[in-house]
């Protein structure tokens, strides 16, 4: 045997930052997102949507648009070969409204011509003829048997019930408010674009796409073309961000009818205005919570109602009523609780996964409860959380024992111990340090500063029974690793991650990706946290089998126990007699190739009285924010958010941290900036002129403490962290700007709804100056 | 700037040191859309279209500029330099691209073309901007991704690193 001399080299395995794979070519401009990928003769695509939020088509008439020079093709809902229907939970969106519209933006007819230019013009050429509806836009009489189903499967798309305990007990201490979430938009930077590449033979289709789900997008399609599976493959096209905001089709189906009509290759885009209209969004919520507890602030029973409107289709609505209603308690015991849950359509855009899933709108109401039991109890707000903070084998409303790792105290006390900012109440000079920034600078003096503390608890991965699994693929051929997977990369890092996981099983470190696509079993969503354990359990398996075979092999070959070899570093070890050898060599000339499927334990769907361990795991974080008030103007400046998260283990720290302060900003979003606002149906802000986005100016430093305590359940020890950022900042720093108020006028009225406008804090002051 | 020849559909631009013509823009096209469609310079990406996301940062005659909010057949007589020049001739990164690699300023990377331009710009202009000024300088330049954090990273590396030189 040859002692090869390796020089000393820092090798990126897990628990390492290694750069990104991508990063080259994206800091280049080289990366191919799916708006820059064209093929030859590629024609463009574009969709005609409706004004309405709730009509009756009365006629169509598409014989002015396919009389413009330059149009191939104008299709509609007569158009449609296979399922006119689609979604994620049930089928009941329609590709192309056929009769009723039901929200202003529904696709309506979709047109393929030669350039964009031409697009439009056969699109304003379609005579569409509308009947007018009224438009149902409350959702509490969305509820309300008595009103007229705007869509066959009614109103009502899911209600479930929790009762667990004895619900009728009463504390020493009562206290109860009604919260309201606005409607956010993922706002990925990537917009939606895709280019459908139709077979020669028009048998079958190739779509690139930016998706977070490439299989599941493959099933949707593949039903509305009345196509097998097998004629629709997807690859996945360069993807600028997702949040939620690309689980569901947009303009997948559409692509692909117009590239199997005209015959050649078509590109879709999205303008971000369309893009407001093309996507579901997070839920806008109302949520009413009574919170009892008894003298010392130990909670004894809780009382909640929700109320999701889900706009005008399913999408994932009942997904999210489920993880809202599950998260009622928080992160805290309680053994008694009556809840119940709506999730209804409207005449709204329809909405469904967000960062955060549903448990954002219950933790900002939780959370603004246990504050108001402080209080109400005369109680720090850090301590009534740490009275009540839920531990492992804790057992849920639902009857479900966290089995997870539950660090929630050290969430709380390592968020309390992180550095609280240096910078003096008001900010520097300089007036971006002030609540309204440079345009609308506040005067030093009338400026308080407020702190707020918020925990949460998040479920990861699906629920509900959902078969969840992930699949992926380790080929070693000659020394170099191909791993094969179709999780969809949308900026999370996963490409980073599978490689340090192949490069710490293997001994290897000459590692890469293939194509991300459909020629390999389906890895789930890129949502719900649950790549790094689901595909991350999934490559880990694939090299470990590989890892097996090889050392299987060099045992037979050495004529002794394969128990004996282990890989250590770069190098097969046998751990009785000292042999070693470096993987590099011992792979020499041989090739493996293996694949797994990696699944969570089973969960189940609720009982009609919510019971049912309907989770899988759960990750756990703090968060404190530090505000500057002008209380008198409404502005707010966020001076500082620290957190302290519960990551189980860091496989890429820089990665967990990027997580964190992504999710903080976007958390911070939902607090004090973004709303999408509809007045009677019609959104009204459908631009980044008029849906503010955190800028760098915004963002104040995020103070981060990871708590890595091993999470034996997943794969890898880690738990996802994409979503915790995103869900207890938002009622952090709303409890931060209550701080505020309260300093300056004790008998403000509390805060209840986000985003926190102006004239929101002005309001909650008047009449009591 | 030249006359504007808001018709124009046949033009020439230069870009990045090369004059290359342009050939059947749409009317009043911007220069976003002519470097990405007619041009296929695909790294100057577009999020918005209305000069609030930075995205499509581009200096036209040394000047950070929205290329969405140039119309095209304006700037024949100007120098315009896109996020393809900004590597080293010898295909080295600049200090600012290896930054962003290095410090994790990357996520989904659709942010990160406008980002170097306008990063790349700055630190140009102004080599000690302070935290403020960068704050300032890139508010304009919309990340959904990173929080900013790892950003800011990145340009204080760029700082360091050349006040070390
Ligand atoms: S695309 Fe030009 S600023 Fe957004
Ligand atoms: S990295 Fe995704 S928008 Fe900045």
């Amino acid at each position: 045997m040859t002692d090869l001399q390796l020089p000393p080299r820092q090798r990126d395995v897990l628990g390492t930052s290694p750069t990104r794979p991508d990063a080259p070519a994206k800091v280049s401009g080289a990366f191919a997102f799916s708006s820059d990928l064209t093929a030859d003769g590629a024609v463009w695509g574009a969709t005609l949507r409706s004004p309405h939020p709730h009509a009756r088509i009365v006629a169509l008439d598409v014989s002015g648009a396919l009389a413009i020079d330059g149009v191939r093709a104008v299709i509609t809902a007569a158009d449609v070969p296979g399922r006119n229907a689609y979604g994620l939970i049930e089928s009941d969106q329609p590709v192309f409204a056929d009769g009723i519209v039901r929200f202003v933006g529904e696709p309506v007819a979709a047109v393929a011509a030669a350039d964009p230019t031409t697009c439009q013009r056969a699109l304003d050429a379609i005579v569409v003829t509308y009947d007018v509806l009224p438009p149902l836009l409350d959702p509490e009489a969305a509820i309300d048997p008595g009103t007229a189903s705007i869509h066959p499967h009614g109103n009502v798309v899911r209600h479930q019930r929790i009762v667990t305990g004895d619900p009728s007990v009463v504390g020493d201490v009562v206290v109860e408010g009604e919260y309201e979430i606005g409607m956010q938009d993922q706002a990925f930077l990537g917009l939606e674009a895709a280019l459908a590449i139709p077979d020669p033979d028009g048998s079958g289709v190739e779509l690139h796409v930016a998706t977070q789900w490439l299989h599941e997008d493959r099933q949707q399609i593949a039903a509305c073309l009345g196509l097998p599976e097998a004629s629709v493959r997807l690859v996945l096209g360069g993807v600028g961000g997702a949040f939620g905001g690309r689980e569901d089709i947009s303009l997948q189906v559409h692509a692909c009818l117009l590239a199997l009509r005209v015959g050649r290759p078509v590109r879709m885009h999205y303008s971000r205005t369309e893009s407001f209209l093309g996507h579901v969004h997070r839920h806008p919520a109302r949520i009413w919570m009574r919170h009892h507890a008894d003298r010392h602030g130990t909670l004894v029973n809780i009382e909640a109602r929700f109320v999701f409107d889900g706009g005008a289709y399913a999408s994932t609505s009942s997904a999210v009523l489920i993880n809202a209603v599950t998260h009622t308690q928080g992160p805290y015991r309680c053994p008694n609780a009556v809840v119940d849950g709506y999730a209804v359509r409207t005449n709204h855009l329809p909405c469904g996964a967000m960062r955060g899933f549903g448990v954002v709108q219950a933790c900002f109401a939780h959370e603004s409860q246990m504050d108001r039991l402080a209080a109400a109890c005369g109680i720090d707000p850090l301590d009534i959380r740490r009275r009540n903070a839920m531990v492992t084998g804790d057992v849920l409303i639902t009857g479900q024992p966290v089995t997870s790792v539950a660090p929630v105290l050290r969430c709380i006390d390592e968020t309390e111990a992180l550095p609280l900012p240096t910078q003096p109440v008001g900010g520097d000079d300089h007036p971006f340090g002030r609540p309204g920034g440079a345009g609308l600078t506040s005067d030093a003096g009338n400026i308080v500063r407020g702190i707020g503390y918020a925990v949460s608890i998040k479920n990861l991965m699906y629920s509900e029974g959902f078969d969840d699994f992930s699949t992926a693929r380790c080929t070693v051929d000659d020394g170099q690793v191909a791993l094969k997977y179709a999780t969809a990369e949308v900026g999370q890092g996963f490409v980073t991650i599978a490689e340090q996981i192949a490069r710490s099983i293997l001994g290897l470190d000459e590692v890469s990706s293939e194509t991300i696509d459909t020629t390999v079993g389906s890895a789930g969503s890129t949502s719900a946290s649950r790549q790094t354990w689901m595909s991350g359990g999934a490559v880990e398996g694939a090299c470990r089998a590989v890892r097996d075979r090889l050392l299987s092999d060099i045992a037979s070959e050495r004529g002794v126990e394969p128990g004996r070899l282990e890989v250590h570093d770069c190098d097969v070890v046998d751990v009785v007699d000292g042999w070693r050898q470096p993987v590099r060599e011992a792979v020499r000339g041989r090739s493996f190739s293996e694949e797994f499927i990696h699944r969570h334990r089973p969960t189940v769907r609720l009982n009609d009285l919510g019971q049912g361990e309907c989770h899988t795991a759960f990750a756990f974080a703090a968060h404190r924010a530090v505000v500057d008030v002008d209380v008198d103007l409404g502005l707010v400046k966020v001076v500082q958010i620290a957190t302290a998260q519960d990551i189980g283990r860091a496989l890429n720290p820089m990665s967990v941290i990027g997580q964190i302060e992504g999710g903080v900003a976007q958390g911070l979003g939902l607090a004090v900036m973004e709303e999408i606002v509809q007045v009677d149906g019609v959104i009204r802000n459908p631009s980044f002129t008029d849906y503010l986005l955190p800028t760098i100016a915004d963002m104040p430093p995020v103070e981060i403490a990871m708590i890595e305590e091993y999470e034996p359940e997943s794969p890898l020890g880690a738990k996802g962290v994409g979503e915790p950022p995103t869900i207890s900042s938002t009622p952090a720093i709303v409890a931060a700007i209550r701080d505020a108020i309260s300093q300056a006028y004790p008998m403000a009225r509390p805060l209840t709804r986000v985003p926190v406008r102006p004239h929101d804090i002005v309001d909650a002051i008047s009449n009591s100056r | 700037m030249t006359d504007v020849i808001v018709d124009e559909r046949d033009f020439e631009l230069t870009i990045n040191g090369a004059r290359v013509p342009v050939r059947g823009a749409a009317p009043g096209a911007s220069l976003l859309q002519v470097l990405r469609d007619q041009l296929q310079l695909t790294g100057t990406k577009g999020a918005c279209e209305e000069g609030e996301c930075g995205s499509c940062s581009v200096l036209v005659d040394g000047v950070l500029m929205c290329s969405c909010l140039v119309m095209a057949a304006s700037v024949t007589d100007t120098a315009i330099t896109t996020i393809e020049s900004v590597a080293r001739p010898d295909g080295s990164f600049s200090d600012v691209q290896q930054a962003f690699v290095d410090c994790g300023a990357v996520q989904c990377g659709f942010c990160t073309p406008g980002l170097v331009m306008a990063v790349t710009d700055l630190l140009n202009q102004q080599p000690h901007a302070d935290r403020e000024t960068v704050r300032e300088a890139l508010a304009g330049n919309l990340c959904r991704c990173t929080g900013y954090g790892r950003i800011l990273a990145a340009i204080d590396q760029v700082i360091s690193q050349r006040a070390a030189q």
